[in-house]
């Protein structure tokens, strides 16, 4: 039955109608409002390319339902940063020069913006551990890592 | 697709945070609802690769496409060097069939040696034209004349100038150009100009930052998946649970109460639509189908390699032959033999395949991050019963694909879906199908004989490879008989047998190298098809001969890098080599380090070589062993790599150091299992993948620097030697040669305690 959701996603407020409540928050990002990240990967929480923040926390919205979204605050990687104000992590990933298609860019950055929004300083073990969620298939894994600690060391 | 380059671009720093990117132009043309206009292409004219527009702009324009290793970035360089303009000031149109020549796709890592070195011809003859309009304008002598940003002024009276602006802007050149009659990888052209001498560079050899980047990093750069057409449908496909099976019945009442969701259902060819992209996918989770029944009786993962040695062979090739093997083995005062095995793996591209297509007036337009959009073109005019030029690719950046994976498979759904349903369609492929469904790297039995004389020289050499054929289905999607909905819709199948060889850089007396082809597991629609994954002629072969040449060094107790430097002859070939072992500090013995066999972790360190068509590549790689776990870790790799010429070292570098992470992935993790009724490997928990918690080693690239050589590729080169450089430097460690890939620790931990 089509029922109505209210969603805060990068500092906007828009309302969507939804045939399903438990429709993952991934279909409602790019069907329903157009936006382009996050991106479908798997479906199964496994690889992180859905990756947005729910209130800050770095969440996997394609298993995520609309019916466990409430009020929480959305964001996705076009709101993180901008050219002119990019979060660290931003700006160390163009400095470090990490991706190649980067099809799976939005979780690596959305997640290790987390980290470093949550703990400026991570160990290298801390780094590895949230970092080894996610799925790439370019062999960006040892530029991503180079690039979150050049972003720690700069906070 | 174009990454457009502001006004503002070209008159500020191109620090990389400072470079604007407006929307890619496909994106400006949407809310039109039409693309960039088509162009005419003719492949003997200049304009068909140059233009400059009123505001001096120059425009190249690219047949292959930019896979995220650079090429956006690296082709632009090529061109403002020839014709004298701040590289700011050039922008690539990338891969639109109605706006490039066909030059092939991404294939063989050839987008700077073919094709970017024929657009940098290109723009050299655009600076001649231009420079002789200059001189008649100006009314001062064509040599007289220097050029300085787009400007050509009287070296004389530098007061004395034109702009190419003022010059061309916004008309054509007009002007035929040599072409060898070919389309793809092939096409050659050329003017009657030179090109820059590497004394001359100003832009080539220089490390820009990749244009790509920005607009990936704050999310605003669109991939074909992002595409959104008016009364665009989504679709899901649905495939059999087990291989081979066509749907008999379909019970579209157990989808009625999704909303819009609708079947489609062509001869074996079977898809759910619906308006909202979710109730697509519910719809192919409920839909109720009878399948037939189907009998794959597939080897399964374990005894497929078993398999492979015994199933006939269809199709043997020597492919390479020096002297004669057959004589040569019979003086042999030794003989050594190897078998080695790589198994099945999966393209399986961090993003499922997807693809949209609109089909309208007679004519089909398809949105995709296809590696061939030149191919699929004519894939989807078969498919669809147009001619070919009636249909159009706008490729887009997406999901790294390195080979031919699910991506064409997905656009030629969408594209027979669309001329069904009279709207545009886009399909989006399932985690499962970017696994299980994709065209597959094939696994190999590779088979070495080395026969030695009295004296411990190799006077006879074999190598043969017996595997599925590596274009079961072609490398591209450019024939109904390509795709899977080609062999759902019944299009005539038409494999062909083909494995293919690596370059010989051994000089040994007598040599025999070749391939023999086995039948495919199933003809039609498989699971199991088999075509290029990444570096086709490399892992599984190398992984064979180069662990075997480490294999006969130590049974005639020769260090690994004298022996390769013993039987190398081109300086090429001798310098990766003796880079590599020079920059690692290589200590000269003979494999295995004397102490193997005590230390429950013990390290070592092996190398392997190999010629890629004119790429040099020697890799090292030291690790450590534990035995009690058969864990190993790989500590440093050193890649001495020569590309010929390179445009662009930073870039270079990254591409080296991102394939040697995925290289050690295939190496130590991927294996497609399956059963046998289907396959198995379906998400990241059933396809183990390298992720960022295995120890990467330290990894150092030296790159060999030849500018007087044409520039070679580099996309896949060093990948392929992972495998052996690896197992060598176990065997180093350990005295125990591994033999089949990957390396888990368990297969690590038999093959230890079994010496």
């Amino acid at each position: 039955m089509a029922q109505s959701f209210t969603l805060a996603v990068d500092g906007t407020t828009r309302t969507i109608v939804v045939d399903d409540p438990d429709m993952p928050l991934l279909y409602a990002l790019r069907d329903d409002l157009g936006l382009n990240n996050p991106r479908f990967g798997c479906g199964l929480g496994q690889c992180g390319a859905c990756t947005v923040h729910i209130d800050g926390r770095p969440s996997r919205s394609c298993i995520t339902p609309l019916s466990a979204i409430g009020d929480s605050k959305i964001t996705t990687l076009a709101g993180l940063g901008t050219p002119e104000h990019p979060h660290p992590i931003q700006k160390a990933w163009l400095d470090e020069q990490v991706s190649q298609c980067a099809y799976c860019i939005n979780g690596w950055i959305m997640t290790a913006a987390a980290l470093l929004d949550e703990k400026p300083h991570p160990t290298d073990k801390e780094i590895v551990d949230v970092l080894s969620t996610l799925i790439c298939r370019c062999g960006t894994h040892g530029a991503a890592i180079r690039a979150v600690k050049r972003a720690a060391q700069a906070a | 697709m174009t990454i457009a380059l502001s006004r503002r671009a070209f008159i500020s720093s191109t620090g990389a945070l400072v470079v604007a990117l407006a929307s890619p132009d496909w994106a400006d043309a949407a809310a039109s609802d039409q693309p960039a206009a088509a162009r005419s292409l003719k492949p003997d004219q200049l304009d068909s690769y140059i233009a400059i527009d009123r505001d001096g702009v120059v425009t190249a324009y690219y047949g292959k496409i930019d896979g995220g290793q650079g090429l956006g970035t690296s082709i632009p360089q090529m061109v403002a060097e020839e014709l004298d303009v701040p590289l700011e000031r050039v922008q690539l149109v990338i891969g639109d069939t109605g706006r490039t020549v066909d030059m092939g796709g991404a294939s063989a890592a050839t987008g700077v040696s073919r094709a970017g070195m024929n657009l940098r011809r290109m723009a050299a003859q655009a600076r001649k034209l231009l420079i002789e309009k200059a001189a008649e304008k100006l009314g001062v002598p064509a040599e007289r004349l220097a050029i300085s940003a787009g400007v050509i002024h009287d070296s004389a009276d530098p007061a004395k100038a034109v702009s190419y602006a003022a010059l061309i802007g916004g008309q054509a050149f007009d002007s035929a150009v040599k072409w060898n009659g070919k389309l793809g990888n092939t096409l050659a052209v050329s003017g009657d100009t030179k090109i820059k001498a590497p004394k001359d560079f100003k832009v080539i050899g220089t490390s820009p930052p990749r244009r790509d980047l920005p607009g990936k990093v704050f999310g605003t750069l669109e991939m074909a998946a992002d595409v959104r057409l008016p009364g665009m449908l989504h679709a899901r496909m649905i495939r059999p649970k087990i291989a081979g099976a066509v749907p008999i019945a379909v019970d579209e009442s157990s989808i009625a109460d999704i909303p819009g969701a609708q079947v489609v259902h062509i001869k074996d060819f079977l898809a759910v639509v619906a308006e909202k992209e979710w109730n697509a996918v519910r719809a192919a989770q409920k839909l109720k189908v009878t399948w037939s029944e189907s009998n794959p009786n597939f080897p399964g993962t374990e005894g497929l390699h078993d398999y492979i040695r015994k199933a006939p062979i269809i199709k043997r090739v020597i492919q390479m032959q020096s002297g004669d093997f057959d004589d040569g083995i019979k003086q042999a005062a030794r003989i050594i033999e190897g078998e080695y095995e790589f198994p099945t793996q999966s393209h399986s591209s961090t993003g499922p395949a997807c693809g949209v297509a609109d089909y309208r007036d007679g004519g089909c337009t398809i949105y995709s991050s296809t590696q061939k959009p030149h191919y699929a073109v004519h894939g989807v005019a078969e498919l669809l019963d147009l001619p070919p030029e009636k249909v159009r690719t706008i490729w887009m950046f997406g999901t790294g694909s390195y080979g031919r994976n699910d991506q064409g498979d997905a656009t030629a759904d969408a594209a027979v879906l669309s001329k069904h349903l009279g709207r545009p369609v886009r399909v989006q492929y399932m985690r499962y199908e970017g696994i299980a469904w994709d065209p597959k790297g094939t696994a190999s039995v590779n088979r070495s004989k080395v026969g030695l004389d009295a004296s411990g020289t190799v006077i006879a050499y074999e190598s043969i490879s017996k595997a599925f054929s590596r274009l079961n289905v072609q490398t591209s999607e450019g024939r109904a008989a390509d795709v899977l909905a080609g062999h759902l819709l019944g299009f005539p199948l038409k494999p062909e047998q083909s494995f293919e060889i690596p370059v010989a850089s051994y000089t040994f007396a007598h040599q025999r190298r070749g391939w023999e082809i086995v039948p495919p597991l199933m003809d039609r629609a498989s699971p199991m098809r088999t075509s290029h994954l990444r570096d086709p002629y490399g892992p599984p072969i190398l992984f064979g001969s180069e662990s075997f040449m480490d294999e006969v060094a130590a049974a005639t107790n020769t260090d690994p890098v004298d022996f390769r430097l013993r039987y190398l002859t081109d300086p090429r070939d001798r310098d990766a080599v003796r880079i590599a072992a020079e920059h690692y500090g290589w200590d000269k013995r003979p494999s295995p380090r004397p102490d193997a066999k005590s230390a429950d972790v013990a390290t070592g360190r092996g190398i392997a070589f190999r010629r890629h068509f004119t790429t040099y590549v020697a890799l090292i790689a030291e690790v450590r062993v534990h035995r009690k776990t058969g864990v190993i870790e790989p500590i440093r790799y050193v890649c001495a790599h020569d590309v010929g010429l390179i445009i662009n070292p930073a870039t270079l570098r990254q591409v080296i150091d991102r394939q040697l992470v995925y290289g050690t992935s295939r190496t130590f993790f991927e294996e497609l299992r399956f059963d046998k009724n289907m396959v198995t490997s379906v998400d990241w928990l059933t396809y183990p993948v390298l992720f960022a918690d295995f120890p990467l080693p330290q990894i150092d690239i030296v790159l060999i620097e030849r500018p007087e050589e044409a520039p070679s590729g580099a996309a896949e080169m060093a990948l392929g030697l992972v495998p052996a450089a690896v197992g060598n430097a176990v065997f180093d460690a350990t005295g125990v040669r591994l033999r089949r890939v990957p390396f888990t620790p368990e297969r690590v931990k038999a093959a230890l305690e079994k010496a």
